[in-house]
């Protein structure tokens, strides 16, 4: 069965071409003018770009089927425009062992809808006293490791796992957080918290850690990625350090580029999240760094929780907020990107650093993977107007006015979404 | 029916307004019968999910004197010891219909969250470290009283201890500001709120650099836990440094009062009884309680209007 995009703008190694696209099978088989396909999508005021890859998604599965399933955020990674999810390995039980990495890589292909790459944890069960068992796990394909919702704090035990995954050709990404420093934080340490009177998350407590791990890639020769970095002196460390040629990549969550601590003074548990919403300077820092490419990717954090978890005092509630559907919404008001940018960003680096390329992250090319993203790049929307996909409701866009909207998915060759509808 | 939230929330009119029927419910409790009909049909509930049992029977008596109804609900009695979520409680709550809410919470904000969730008015009974308004307006009246002005312009305040984890500091800095006093915040630099500069007061490390020019020493509670914490030094550095002591009340200008919003530790707030310092207005805040949470329940349940006649 073939599929035609027809009458959109394709974004291609060469320049934006416009042309119609046809899929047959798992690739795109010609990209030209007046392609017919066994189906027809209309592509019109749209861009073709490769299918956008996550690196930070929480899918919750196993353990937290109340928030999310493989299945629902594999939906709401679809209705994103994502072809593929790193699956972040706070699951319970973590995803420290063979079997749970297995398990959740065939729950993954049993959804159908995207590739679930399972990430590793780089200690046994997240606790940061031992190392996991990163050969085994990376002979079973793991290529990305992290204790994320938590860093590593300690530093000698971070030093020898960046020696192993040199020795594995994987990547360590590292969570930054000096938890001594964070201790029943709920917002950025900033003037908003000292008026509210909420104990706070001072930005040095990332720094600390970056600066570490970018003294302990320089010293191990490792390579390391930065998770969802937020504030404006982690962007110019990962910057000096890119300069001095260290193996160092960084994303930033779309959050942290267009919501601030301010958020806070509504006193609403959805905009609770970790690493919190820091100042405008930051997020412009963030922003600027996104652009100039220090920040290699925008990765979601997408992190569902249960109203349950949130409908409760600031103290007590889970951090985290939805992000696949509306990430490209997202970037788009915050960064009014090129349509190459927007494939650098969301596709391109993102897959390098996972290693999912060439199958994900490639410009659309003739004999190239069919995972696509059919999106208009100037829709403007309201967050809140469109389905979420997801199990939980913890959506921070709700009323936020964004820009970019994902029309049709294509995976593997499949349609996943058509019109913005998930073709089950 | 209106919230009593924070003191940015309640603005200077109003604050005025609540502190204007103070006098009157004063007289109300100096009667024979110290009871009016105000809010006969009301009922009031209180949802106490910190402990405080000062507040609670404030409000409670405050309640019952203008002759509303009362329930009460504290953390150990309510189920969310079984897990529920905050505003599951606060639904079951007000499915038996209160007029009032009075609710007291260990964590910033909860107030607010709660009055999203209810029909009912609410009364901030302090949240976190983050007001505490009735607080606020009974040491507000207890200052014009003791100092015996109506206006508090260049009125020279100072509060001393753990500002930062301090609900009633920043509820009194509001209110203090609003009403035309000036305020110094005098604690250990790690106990300063992040952001106090933009506060429009003044913070010094040194009670003995600011306690001659005091019109009223305010005296917070310290919480232990927080002191030896790390946060500041331990407890006897602190008494030395931040305690009242007979040398420092020897320094407070004639006139100058002291407050403390309760319960003092001895020996670490002050090595001088409050209770018997000449000084000390600390009685007067108590007293000051009921008519003061009287006025606030009036204001936020019947306005100004209501009967005063007697039950």
């Amino acid at each position: 069965m073939t599929i035609a995009l027809r009458g959109g703008t394709v974004v291609t190694a060469d320049g934006e071409v416009r042309a119609d696209v046809l899929v047959d099978g798992g690739v795109v088989s010609a990209i030209g003018p007046s392609l017919r396909g066994d189906a027809e999508l209309d592509a019109t005021g749209c861009h073709v770009l490769p299918g956008f890859v996550d690196l930070h998604t929480h899918l919750r599965e196993p353990g937290r089927e109340e928030a999310e399933t493989i299945a629902t955020g594999s939906r709401a990674g679809a209705l994103g425009g994502y072809t593929a999810l790193v699956a972040m390995p706070n699951t319970d039980p973590a995803q420290d062992s063979v079997t749970t990495v297995e398990f959740v890589r065939s729950q993954g292909r049993a959804a159908g809808l995207v590739d679930v790459l399972p990430s590793g944890c780089i200690t046994a069960g997240r606790r940061g006293e031992r190392l996991a068992p990163l050969a085994d796990l990376a002979a079973a394909g793991v290529t990305l490791f992290t204790d994320d919702g938590n860093g590593v704090q300690d530093a000698s035990l971070m030093r020898r796992a960046l020696l192993v995954a040199r020795d594995l050709g994987v990547v360590l990404a590292q969570h930054c957080e000096v938890s001594s420093l964070t201790a029943g934080a709920v917002m950025d340490e900033c003037a908003c918290s000292g008026e509210l009177g909420l104990p706070g998350w001072p930005a040095v407590a990332e720094e600390l850690m970056v600066q570490r791990d970018i003294d302990l890639v320089r010293d191990t020769g490792g390579r390391i990625h930065f998770l969802h970095l937020s504030t404006a002196r982690s962007v110019a460390l990962v910057r000096a350090a890119k300069a001095e040629g260290l193996a160092v990549t960084a994303e930033v969550a779309p959050h942290h580029l267009l919501l601030d601590h301010g958020a806070l003074r509504s006193f609403d548990p959805v905009f609770k999240v970790n690493p919190p919403l820091r100042s405008p300077a930051d997020a412009a820092a963030l922003r600027e760094g996104v652009r100039d490419g220090t920040i290699d990717a925008v990765a979601t954090d997408h992190a569902p929780h249960p109203a349950w978890n949130k409908e409760v005092p600031l103290d007590e509630a889970s951090p985290g907020m939805l992000g696949l559907h509306a990430a490209l919404g997202v970037v788009g008001a915050a960064l009014s990107p090129s349509p190459m940018d927007v494939a650098r960003m969301m596709s391109s680096a993102p897959a390098r650093i996972a290693g999912l390329s060439p199958r994900h992250g490639s410009l659309p090319a003739v004999g190239g993977a069919a995972n696509l993203c059919v999106a208009d790049l100037s829709a403007r929307w309201t967050g809140g107007d469109r389905p979420t996909g997801s199990r939980s409701a913890n959506d921070p866009w709700v009323g936020v006015p964004l820009v970019g909207a994902v029309r049709h998915t294509v995976f593997g060759g499949r349609a996943t979404v058509v019109d913005g509808e998930v073709q089950q | 029916m209106r919230h009593v939230l924070g003191i940015g929330e309640i603005g200077l009119e109003r604050a005025e307004a609540i502190l204007a029927l103070v006098p009157r419910m004063a007289e109300v409790r100096s009667r024979s019968v110290p009871k009016v009909a105000a809010l006969r049909g009301r009922t009031v509930a209180m949802l106490f999910l910190e402990d405080s049992t000062r507040t609670r029977l404030s409000f409670d008596a405050a309640a019952r004197a203008l002759s509303a109804d009362t329930m009460t609900f504290t953390a150990s009695t309510s189920s969310m010891k079984k897990g529920e979520s905050l505003r599951d409680t606060v639904e079951t709550i007000s499915a038996l219909g209160p007029n009032a809410l009075v609710v007291r919470h260990r964590t910033s904000g909860v107030p607010w969250q709660v009055a999203a969730w209810t029909e009912a008015a609410v009364v901030n009974a302090g949240d976190g470290a983050h007001e505490h308004p009735t607080q606020a307006l009974l040491d507000a009246h207890t200052i014009r009283e003791a100092l015996a002005t109506e206006s508090l312009s260049g009125v020279r305040v100072g509060i001393v201890g753990d500002i930062r984890h301090s609900r009633v500091a920043r509820s009194n800095v509001r209110l203090l500001r609003m009403l035309g006093a000036s305020v110094v915040l005098v604690a250990p630099s790690p106990l300063q709120p992040p952001g106090v500069e933009g506060w429009g007061v003044d913070a010094s490390s040194s009670l003995d650099d600011v306690i001659g020019g005091l019109d009223v020493l305010y005296l917070l509670r310290v919480q232990a836990e927080r002191i030896t914490g790390g946060a500041a030094p331990d407890a006897g550095e602190y008494a030395r440094r931040f305690g009242l002591d007979h040398a420092r009340v020897r320094r407070l200008r004639p006139g100058a009062i002291v407050m403390h919003p309760g319960p003092v530790n001895p020996g670490v707030e002050s090595s001088v009884d409050l209770s018997r310092l000449p000084q000390s207005v600390v009685g007067r805040q108590v007293a000051n309680g009921v008519p003061v949470r009287m006025a606030v329940l009036l204001d936020a349940l019947a306005g100004a209007g209501a009967g005063m006649e007697e039950e």
